[in-house]
């Protein structure tokens, strides 16, 4: 009775580790999962961070460029699509918002007739001083047009914008981003269709800027507010001069018109505070330009370059 | 099969990527749109298991970090997509393979993996400074996300779930298929 059994274990020993084998492959498709799969990932995204953290120009900006080629026309087509229709709720709007509109803006051009009517003589003399420092500084600026096609999300807690024109309309990095408001931000790097754009309200961006009132310099930080205002800090280089509520800022400029051309509006003061322990006055900048609904924008470029597009010489004629 | 698989998941990744960068920024709540791609990792994990929900959290992080207009350190996105979809898969293999979520159980779980992505992604930022932003608008980040992705939850999941488990049930009739051949061995073997 006893040798039947081993021999009958004997025999069947060997399909069950067939059996065996086979369910190890079951494993691998999604039963049991496996731990060093998870630490081969994570270590991977370490080490990619460590790449793109330690080298400025290495393989991860090779990738960015890769992977911006290739999504950039799609983004653009996706952007395009859905342009239309992002139109839609301002053609649903109550007579009272449009009533409202109406009176503001005729207050506001009373006002500002009046201000014409006292600031002809202002403005021709400074009229003249322009086109003196505009023709000592080589012709000024062109603008190039692009649109706006991406936005990045708050969550991963930077502000920047995607615009659909790259190096092929003559966009390097590191020129000046605007609209017909005031001062949206700086390219950071391009693709040949299209560019990435820091906006000044992400925390990582700095721009010299200048009071319109006291001529001042100073330094303005994107706060990283949350909030869709985008407000910013201006750091005041001489601690002892009192910024006042409504001043206007400009960009003072960098040497040869990179990463800002002078003399584009930012925005007002509106809030001033000093810092007993700094010895310092800053002041909240709310800016002009409305980064949640950016749309229409130009890129400041030397006057003369080639682009594939029409772009806006400084005199205001289209090349 | 596992290339139709990997094509589908990868074609799933670039439509939400595209979505979320170009049509969801005019639906954008301070800056907050919806994480489409994590919701995509969600949904792949809750289907196919912790392996291919890490495998795709890296491909998408990968992808969300390099594709414009990102400009935060490369790998951020990826390290935080690839602890979702593996703890997203784990949390399906303990539930049972087979059984199917319930409405609300997606719920809690694309809130739990929305809270757990976005802070390991602000946590990683605070590691390197990347941008210096305070703690309490972190958290109001992470909040205000998580809402938007719960809010997106109804819209992005039933087609994500449909999508992957079209794909799922030919694999696992090709799985049954192999285990019925397999079946009538040891059985043989035994009866000799």
């Amino acid at each position: 009775m006893s040798s039947p059994r081993p021999g009958h274990q004997r025999a069947t020993r060997p399909s069950r580790g067939r059996e065996k084998r086979w369910r190890g492959l079951e494993r691998l498709e999604g039963g049991r999962p496996s731990r060093a799969l998870l630490v081969a990932l994570l270590l991977a995204s370490v080490s990619l961070i460590t790449l793109d953290q330690q080298t400025d120009d290495g393989p991860v900006e090779a990738g960015r460029t890769a992977v911006g080629e290739t999504l950039g026309p799609l983004q653009a087509g996706a952007a395009g699509l859905v342009r239309p229709f992002a139109a839609v709720p301002s053609w649903l709007r109550t007579q009272d918002s449009l009533r409202h509109e109406v009176s503001t803006l005729e207050a506001e051009n009373a006002r500002l007739r009046s201000e014409q009517a006292t600031s002809g003589l202002d403005r021709n003399r400074l009229a003249e001083l322009d086109g003196l420092t505009r023709a000592a500084e080589d012709g000024g600026f062109t603008l190039v047009p692009a649109r706006v096609i991406g936005m990045g999300p708050m969550q991963s807690f930077s502000r920047t914008v995607t615009i659909d024109a790259g190096s092929r309309a003559g966009i390097t990095p590191d020129m000046t981003v605007l609209d017909n408001d005031g001062l949206v931000g700086r390219v950071l790097r391009t693709t040949r269709t299209t560019a990435t754009v820091l906006l000044v309200m992400d925390p990582e961006s700095v721009v010299g800027g200048r009071l319109g009132d006291s001529m001042e310099i100073g330094f303005l930080r994107g706060r990283g507010s949350i909030d869709d205002s985008g407000e910013l800090t201006l750091d005041l280089v001489d601690g002892t001069v009192a910024p006042g509520e409504g001043d206007t800022v400009v960009t003072w400029g960098s040497d040869g018109g990179a990463p800002y051309v002078p003399g584009v509006p930012i925005g007002t003061v509106s809030q001033v505070w000093s810092s007993p322990r700094e010895t310092a006055k800053f002041a909240v900048i709310e800016p002009f330009v409305d980064f949640s609904s950016l749309d229409l924008v130009g890129v400041a470029v030397p006057s003369g370059t080639r682009s594939d597009r029409g772009v806006l010489e400084a005199d205001g004629s289209i090349r | 099969m596992s290339a139709l698989r990997a094509v589908v998941a990868f074609l799933l990744v670039t439509v939400a990527l595209l979505m979320q960068v170009s049509v969801m920024s005019h639906l954008a709540w301070n800056g907050v749109v919806p994480n489409l791609c994590l919701l995509v990792v969600v949904g792949a994990a809750l289907v196919r298991g912790p392996e291919f929900g890490a495998v795709l959290g890296f491909a998408a992080g990968v992808a969300l970090d390099l594709a414009p207009p990102a400009d935060h350190v490369a790998g951020r996105w990826a390290l935080a997509l690839v602890v979702v979809g593996w703890l997203v898969g784990r949390l399906r293999a303990q539930n049972g393979a087979e059984a199917r979520p319930s409405a609300g159980s997606v719920v809690l779980t694309v809130a739990a993996a929305s809270f757990v992505g976005s802070s390991v992604f602000a946590f990683t930022g605070m590691l390197l400074s990347d941008p210096a932003m305070g703690v309490r608008d972190t958290l109001v980040v992470i909040v205000t996300a998580l809402l938007y992705d719960v809010v997106a939850t109804p819209f992005v999941l039933p087609v994500v779930l449909g999508v992957m488990r079209r794909t799922e049930t030919e694999r696992s009739r090709a799985t049954v298929r192999r285990e019925t051949r397999l079946e009538p061995r040891p059985g043989a073997g035994v009866g000799r």
